[in-house]
């Protein structure tokens, strides 16, 4: 049986929308009091327990209510109703060094960032230690804080708030701190907290993190709760409902215009099309493109590419493949690109599509960024793309014996390996 | 808002240490308090913050106090530059210019200003405090009302320097207290602590929302000042009073003023006589009553602040829900 770490019980938010805010007296008093306001619900009728011990993602869009959630459960925001229990201590990272006074040294600041967070300073003064180590901060800790770099700001407030040890954790986006060591320790102390059995909510509209770190998410949309599910569905659901992205958007048809050669209509198909919008890991693609010439063109060249939604090029077709080489007569007709498996994981991604002659000095047309496809991965591998991996084990070799007792198949022994072993 | 804490009524036995070993966490056992948000107020609960909280007070305070006065000798120095000059000026004007004959007339002064500048202070501050610290207000849950308190914090450590000077120009000056008078002087700085302590909770909360709160603060204070006996007696007007017997309601109006029964008390304990000759002339500058009598006046102040403190609180309270959307 779970124990809730964090019972959310009906809760909602109202905020009101001014469209004139009187701020002061004065002004209360030539209005005669009176406000109009537009009541906006931030939060409606919230239910969600958290468990004891689980790492629990909330993803929305922005404004969907997930960090004003966060809030109400850390006591920044008072709920207009509903009620929420949390068990043991919480310490709240909805900004690193929030809490700091510029003017003060770095070793003040631990002490009144602590003693915000709710640690005694007695406590303090035995994790002192260890919150500059962590913060990497030894030779600057009696400087000003207003002198660090911002870098050392969020690394001193990121080590205050995981060195209080609460109970639960709650985070809002903030992971992604520092430069990349800081940030795999950043890492290895979340996972050090999920071991020790302690209860994490991070709030982020970045699916990567919830994928690899929660155990179960929460969708939410409009101050409401969409889902709660194990993270590769509810990101699932995140991507394909709420961002609207899940239909292969077409078409964007062109017309010949004084050129010899026209890309018209372009669609991206996949194996799971029909079923549903969001293709999976692993699946096929189709891209046809449908052209249009004049003239017959000889050995034109068709190429294609792939970004994503960072705009940053995935793959772009080799302008030298002789596959790629057709002859389009009078008419034109359907150049087809098939890609037999896309190892891509999650995105949204676009597909731009060209024609050009053989010999590289007439680009026909180049339809740019013309349809996209979006991946929704079902596991829990992140990054770009799923490679394929086998992994073995095998005890170091004693040098005696030829013999490798690998666990799986194909680790055939290095040249040279037993040397550097022994 | 209501951060409350209570017991829970099970504890899981299915939760056994976690693994990883050496970590002081195990659910289930001394992490079972459970807090609990809403959206009611409960005086009891806040209290008892306030008091878990209390190394937090003692924090801000000196984290304040380091920001302001870099932690130097000099730079606390420089923070008795306006209260001396204050006393300059009154002096100057009032004993120099306006030929007031009141003997040691810079200790009636000196005696009055130290309780009035601990109250002014405060308010002065505790009214944008919370407006000021938006950045922590916003991002961290903690009792805010120690916002306000630690700016009362700040004007007590201020007040104990001026303490300081004080002895030294009684020294100086070889003028005794009434040391029956000072033994009441506790009681009546608690007493002031007190209400100043709820009217800076009052108003660090409502300049949320009517921010010309501070502009309204400072003018009302200056009328407040004039209405306590500071820089005249307060012989001086009920001696007026007394010469319109149907005028004598105003004097128990005055006496409302809970500052000024503080102050009175510090006056008849630092400044010692009640009354002074001039050119063959008794002029009286405080009431000739008992200790007990100021002790009674302090205390009822005293009492009347504790309910005063209370309801800040509550008002407190109720204006903090909304604090994080409205600053």
């Amino acid at each position: 049986m779970a124990v809730a770490a964090i019972e959310v019980k009906d809760i909602s938010k109202q905020f009101r929308l001014y469209s004139e805010k009187h701020t002061s007296l004065k002004e209360r008093v030539i209005h005669g009091g009176k406000m109009p306001f537009t009541p906006f619900w931030a939060l409606r009728d919230v239910n969600v327990d958290i468990n004891q011990g689980e790492t629990f993602g909330i993803l929305g869009r922005n404004g969907c209510g997930k960090s004003t959630l966060l809030k109400c459960i850390a006591g920044i925001l008072k709920p207009t109703s509903g009620e929420i229990r949390v068990r043991g201590s919480l310490a709240a990272m909805l900004e690193l060094g929030a809490g700091f006074q510029p003017d003060l040294s770095g070793r003040d600041n631990i002490f009144l960032n602590g003693s915000l967070l709710g640690l005694p300073r007695s406590e303090i003064a035995k994790r002192f230690d260890d919150i500059v180590a962590f913060a990497e901060l030894e030779d600057f800790i009696d400087n000003q804080v207003k002198f660090y770099s911002s870098g050392m700001y969020v690394r001193l407030g990121f080590a205050v708030a995981v060195n209080v040890e609460p109970d639960v954790l709650l985070v809002d986006e903030v992971l992604a701190v520092g430069d990349a060591s800081f940030q795999r320790k950043c890492m290895d102390h979340v996972k050090k907290f999920q071991r020790e059995g302690r209860t994490i909510v991070v709030v982020s509209h970045g699916t990567d993190t919830i994928r690899q770190n929660c155990g179960r998410a929460m969708v939410m949309n409009h101050g409401q709760v969409i889902t709660v599910d194990e993270p590769g569905e509810a990101i699932r659901i995140y991507l394909a409902d709420l961002l609207g992205v899940g239909t292969l958007a077409g078409s964007e048809s062109g017309g010949i215009e004084g050129n010899v050669l026209a890309i018209g209509t372009v669609q991206a198909e996949h194996g799971g099309s029909g079923s549903r919008p969001h293709m999976y890991p692993g699946e096929s693609l189709t891209v046809t493109a449908d052209v249009d010439s004049l003239d017959a063109v000889p050995n034109a060249m068709a190429t294609i590419a792939i970004h994503d939604d960072k705009n940053e090029l995935v793959f772009a077709s080799d302008p030298d493949d002789p596959a790629c080489a057709m002859d389009i007569p009078v008419g034109g007709g359907v150049v087809r690109f098939y890609f037999p498996e896309v190892p891509l994981l999650d995105g949204t991604y676009s597909v731009s599509v060209g024609v050009r002659s053989a010999t590289e000095t007439a680009i026909f047309d180049w339809k740019d960024q013309v349809t996209q496809f979006e991946v929704a991965n079902p596991g829990r591998s992140t990054g770009r793309v799923r490679l394929p991996v086998d992994v073995s084990f095998r005890l170091r070799s004693s040098g005696h014996t030829g013999e490798v007792p690998a666990v799986g198949a194909q680790f055939a022994p290095l040249a040279g390996w037993e040397e550097t072993a022994s | 808002m209501s951060l409350s804490v209570e017991p829970t009524a099970h504890s899981d036995p299915e939760h056994v240490q976690a693994i990883g070993g050496g970590t002081r966490f195990v659910p289930g056992q001394s992490h079972d308090r459970v807090t609990i948000v809403n959206g009611k107020v409960q005086l009891g609960q806040r209290l008892k913050d306030l008091w878990l909280n209390r190394d937090l007070l003692l924090l801000l305070t000196r984290s304040e106090l380091k920001v302001k006065y870099k932690d130097s000798v000099l730079g606390y120095a420089w923070s008795m530059l306006n209260p001396a000059l204050v006393l300059t000026i009154y002096f100057v004007v009032f004993k120099i210019i306006a030929r007031n004959h009141q003997p040691f007339f810079a200790i009636w002064l000196f005696a009055g200003l130290l309780a009035w500048n601990l109250f002014n202070t405060a308010a002065m501050g505790a009214t944008s405090v919370v407006v000021g610290k938006a950045g922590i207000v916003k991002k961290v849950a903690f009792p805010r009302e120690l916002l306000a308190l630690s700016v009362v914090g700040v004007a007590l450590v201020l007040f104990a320097i001026q303490v300081v000077v004080l002895i030294l120009a009684l020294l100086l000056f070889g003028i005794q207290p009434d040391f029956t008078f000072v033994a009441i002087l506790p009681l009546a700085l608690v007493a002031l602590i007190v209400f100043t302590g709820a009217l800076s909770i009052f108003l660090s909360a409502v300049n949320v929302y009517l921010r010309d709160t501070q502009h309204l603060t400072e003018v009302l204070l200056m009328a407040w000042f004039w209405g306590t006996p500071i820089v005249y007696t307060f012989g001086l007007i009920s001696g007026e009073l007394a010469k319109y017997p149907s005028l004598l309601w105003i004097k128990y109006v005055y006496l409302c003023n809970p500052v000024t029964p503080i102050v009175m008390t510090f006056q008849r304990a630092i400044y010692g006589k009640t009354q002074y000759t001039y050119a063959g002339q008794v002029y009286h500058v405080l009431p000739n009553w008992g200790p007990l009598t100021y002790a009674g006046l302090v205390g009822i102040v005293l009492a009347v602040s504790i309910g005063l403190f209370l309801l800040a609180l509550i008002v407190f309270g109720r204006l903090e829900g909304n604090f994080a959307e409205e600053l």
